[in-house]
């Protein structure tokens, strides 16, 4: 696999950036109560982290260490900005939705993190996969709880109703639940044991060994 | 007061910024290992909320707001859209006095708190409320009271976790739950807890 290749498809599943790096936790908890929200930010943090990732990466020679935090947070307030004015202006309703969670893309840790740990230290190009890479390795996450908050909490995916819901009269009995907060906590500590059983490698150590007891030594 | 009262209980429990909200999560998740520490950055998130969310209120109301300009003579500017990158340059800029400030006077303190400021920057919770007294419109009172109430809000929540996380870590969770996993769970219970209190109205 070339470099570049591999600055896109290690994201995914390998590091991904929430399961793996946890990086991005909020915004990946907060707007996926329904598919399209999470879609929208989806693209955004996607193309904000890739074009901050080439910004960043162009002038990395010229940054002095010193104040490169301040540098980085500038190019990456700049272009939330602009991915702001966009939604503002051409899909008003998904911006209200997702209210102060455009702005936080500001300090959404992925940005920051593949700024500081890979656009600094790679030419444009591969900085460009890279952060196309961690968008998408975010986006999965996030498509995938959305997909399964919207599908049993509301019965409907990007609004078209999918399972009948009893009230209309059809069989589902909507699972509330799914529709507060404290659901996307448990889907995407699920979704972790599931990557983690998948990956053996990615299982933490253990602090505290549990000992098992020898028969003899019960008593 | 009792304005000020309620939006200060409802800005710690009913939408506390950790557990309703969500932001701050990567800290939160990052450094509830132990009591001690967590308790620390909680102390110094509510020390620069209180600095950074009023700061902000000023900013954006005589300098961004549609017509904050009037006293300079130019009514019909309307700033707002720099708002994101104001915001974050106070709150960078406010942690790094804050850093030079207890390194100076308060040496013990900035011995304690030191390594988590310039975590601070980009911490969620910090922008998030800074996010949130625009978007609801705060005056300046009502900000300084949502800073702090919102900033201790988030003390508690990472504190409570790192209590529940140091007892956890002696128990036999499955492998591939073990760290991340199972606290993404607890954190779950822990929201479901906030929920309850939801219904109260103030």
């Amino acid at each position: 696999m070339s470099d570049n290749t591999k600055a896109l498809v290690d994201p995914l599943v390998d590091n991904n950036p929430i399961t793996l790096q946890v990086l991005g936790i909020c915004s990946a908890l907060a707007v996926t109560s329904n598919l399209a929200t999470a879609l929208i930010m989806c693209l955004a943090l996607t193309a904000v982290t890739a074009f901050s990732n080439v910004g960043i990466s162009m002038i990395r020679n010229h940054i002095p260490g010193s104040i490169r935090i301040i540098v980085q947070m500038t190019i990456i307030a700049s272009l939330v900005i602009v991915v702001d004015q966009l939604l503002k202006a051409f899909a008003y309703d998904v911006s209200k939705q997702l209210s102060v969670f455009v702005g936080l893309i500001i300090t959404n840790c992925i940005v920051m993190g593949r700024a500081e740990a890979f656009a600094m230290k790679n030419p444009p190009g591969a900085s460009f996969m890279d952060g196309i890479g961690n968008g998408l390795g975010y986006s999965i996450i996030l498509i995938a709880v959305g997909v399964i908050r919207e599908l049993f909490g509301s019965g409907s995916l990007l609004g078209i109703q999918i399972l009948e819901k009893v009230n209309d009269g059809g069989w589902y009995v909507p699972n509330g639940m799914l529709l507060l907060p404290p659901s996307a906590f448990f889907i995407i500590g699920l979704l972790i044991w599931g990557v983690r059983t998948w990956k053996r490698d990615q299982v933490e150590a253990r602090d505290f060994k549990i000992k098992r007891l020898q028969e003899s030594e019960v008593h | 007061m009792e304005h000020y009262i309620s939006l200060f209980v409802k800005a710690v429990f009913i939408e506390n910024l950790a557990l309703s909200f969500f932001l701050g999560m990567c800290t939160f998740l990052a450094v509830s290992k132990k009591v001690e520490t967590a308790l620390g950055l909680g102390i110094s998130v509510m020390v620069v909320q209180l600095l950074t969310v009023p700061a902000n209120n000023l900013i954006y109301t005589y300098l961004l707001k549609a017509g904050a300009l009037t006293w300079a003579g130019y009514p019909e500017v309307d700033l707002s859209f720099l708002g994101l990158i104001s915001y974050i340059g106070v709150i960078a800029a406010m942690v790094q006095i804050l850093e030079m400030t207890l390194d100076k006077y308060f040496p013990a303190l900035y011995d304690a708190l030191g390594i988590f400021l310039p975590l601070i920057t980009v911490n969620c919770a910090i922008m998030g409320g800074s996010l949130f007294m625009v978007e609801r419109d705060y005056d300046l009172a009502e900000s300084v009271t949502y800073g702090v109430g919102s900033g201790f809000g988030w003390a508690l929540a990472i504190t409570l976790m790192a209590g529940v996380r140091e007892k956890l870590k002696y128990s036999d969770v499955p492998d591939g739950l073990e760290g991340l996993g199972i606290t993404f769970i607890t954190a779950g219970l822990m929201a479901m807890a906030f929920m309850g209190f939801s219904g109260i109205q103030l």
